[in-house]
């Protein structure tokens, strides 16, 4: 046995220009990405690529928006026609491309830094409106880029560079937040979960409304250093260890704590429909309301 | 449009059972997700540095692949993935 793989492994490669399937929606100019080595960043955007491909999306008509920071980076890379807007107005870009655009799939690509802290009001009144865009925040628990400040999304008593005691401020529940504020789809996974959040963003992006993925992302330069987490790979595994899956459940109950040991609740909690912004209003401007 | 760029050679392309595995080792930052989370273990860090100064992934057992594809999915540096034979058909 030993010898016959030794000789497989002798079996040199062949050599080609072949490239990564994503590819064909993303810049290739632009690659390799500036993200750090274990960020989930970048399977975020692949799953994000597959779902377009998948669901035979064609490039011309996608849009993608996104805000400062480091998953803001994303609009960048796309080749669709993609848009990287200033810090935490993503979505009023795309409710604006929207409108405008009633054909155009509208996807904003962005962190937790920037959809909930400065682009918060934004986010919440989006999804009041049900305006048909689909959101995907991953969520690092910091401010990545600027050098790992504690923001909106870091669980209670995690070191961060802003806060050297522990962080002393209760955190956002974003599916809890984004269901409450009235999306129509609203989902969490961890990057560990490939396929699934392939799934999640196919639905989403399908879905006529707005639709909220929110997507665990290690980050093992800046909330991973800072918390003993170890490298990207060790944070995955953690999260293999601690997601508990639970479809349709109260996302009320799926907060996130610093406890290493305590379950992190994932799954899709709500997938309903209701009329959207431009229907409505559709109907008020041609008089029939 | 993106401007045209002159591709080189880099990927490396290994026969599988069911169709290909393509390896980018430029692209790789060495973050182990494709040889942890393969479902068959079939990878494990090479010796050799790419230029970036880290260890890309190579197969050991590449009669074990049965292409399932979740190293593509996994790798957030878009530097492996698979192709099934039947693909183009």
């Amino acid at each position: 046995m030993t010898t016959e793989l030794k000789q497989k492994e002798e079996v040199k490669p062949e050599l080609t220009t072949a490239e990564h399937p994503a590819t064909k929606y993303l810049r290739e100019e632009r690659l390799p990405h500036i993200w750090c080595s274990g960020c989930g960043l970048g399977s975020a955007v692949t799953s994000l690529t597959n779902a377009y491909e998948k669901l035979e999306i064609p490039v011309d008509d996608i849009g993608v928006v996104s805000g400062i920071g480091c998953a803001g980076r994303a609009a960048g890379y796309f080749e669709t026609d993609s848009y990287h807007t200033t810090h935490g107005r993503a979505i009023p870009f795309a409710t604006g491309l929207k409108l405008s655009n009633p054909e155009m799939n509208v996807t904003v690509f962005s962190g937790d830094g920037d959809l909930f802290a400065i682009g918060g009001n934004h986010f919440i009144h989006a999804a009041r409106r049900n305006v048909d865009m689909t959101v995907i925040c991953v969520n690092n628990y910091n401010y990545g880029m600027t050098g790992g400040q504690f923001g909106p999304t870091t669980p209670r008593g995690a070191t961060a560079t802003t806060s050297p005691y522990g962080n002393y401020e209760s955190p956002f529940n974003l599916p809890d937040l984004a269901a409450s504020a009235g999306a129509i789809y609203v989902a969490r996974w961890t990057t560990v979960h490939a396929r699934r959040i392939q799934q999640a963003m196919e639905d989403a992006l399908s879905k006529k409304g707005f639709s909220f993925v929110e997507i665990l992302s290690p980050c093992p330069t800046g909330y991973g250093r800072k918390n003993d987490l170890g490298e990207g790979i060790d944070e995955l595994k953690s999260y293999q260890n601690r997601c508990v899956i639970k479809h349709g459940s109260d996302p009320g109950e799926a907060e996130i704590v610093r406890d290493p040991e305590a379950e992190i609740v994932v799954g899709k909690f709500v997938d309903t429909d209701r009329p959207t912004y431009c229907d409505i209003a559709d109907e008020y401007l041609k008089g029939e309301k | 449009m993106s401007t045209e760029i002159e591709k080189e050679e880099t990927t490396k392309k290994w026969s599988t059972d069911r169709g290909y595995l393509y390896i980018r080792e430029d692209y790789c930052k060495g973050c182990g997700y494709c040889i942890e989370f393969c479902p068959q273990e079939v990878l494990e860090e090479s010796e050799e540095f790419n230029e970036k100064g880290y260890h890309p992934p190579k197969p050991k057992a590449i009669d074990k692949c049965v292409n399932c594809g979740f190293c593509g999915k996994i790798c957030p540096d878009f530097a492996i993935w698979d192709e099934k034979e039947d693909s183009n058909e």
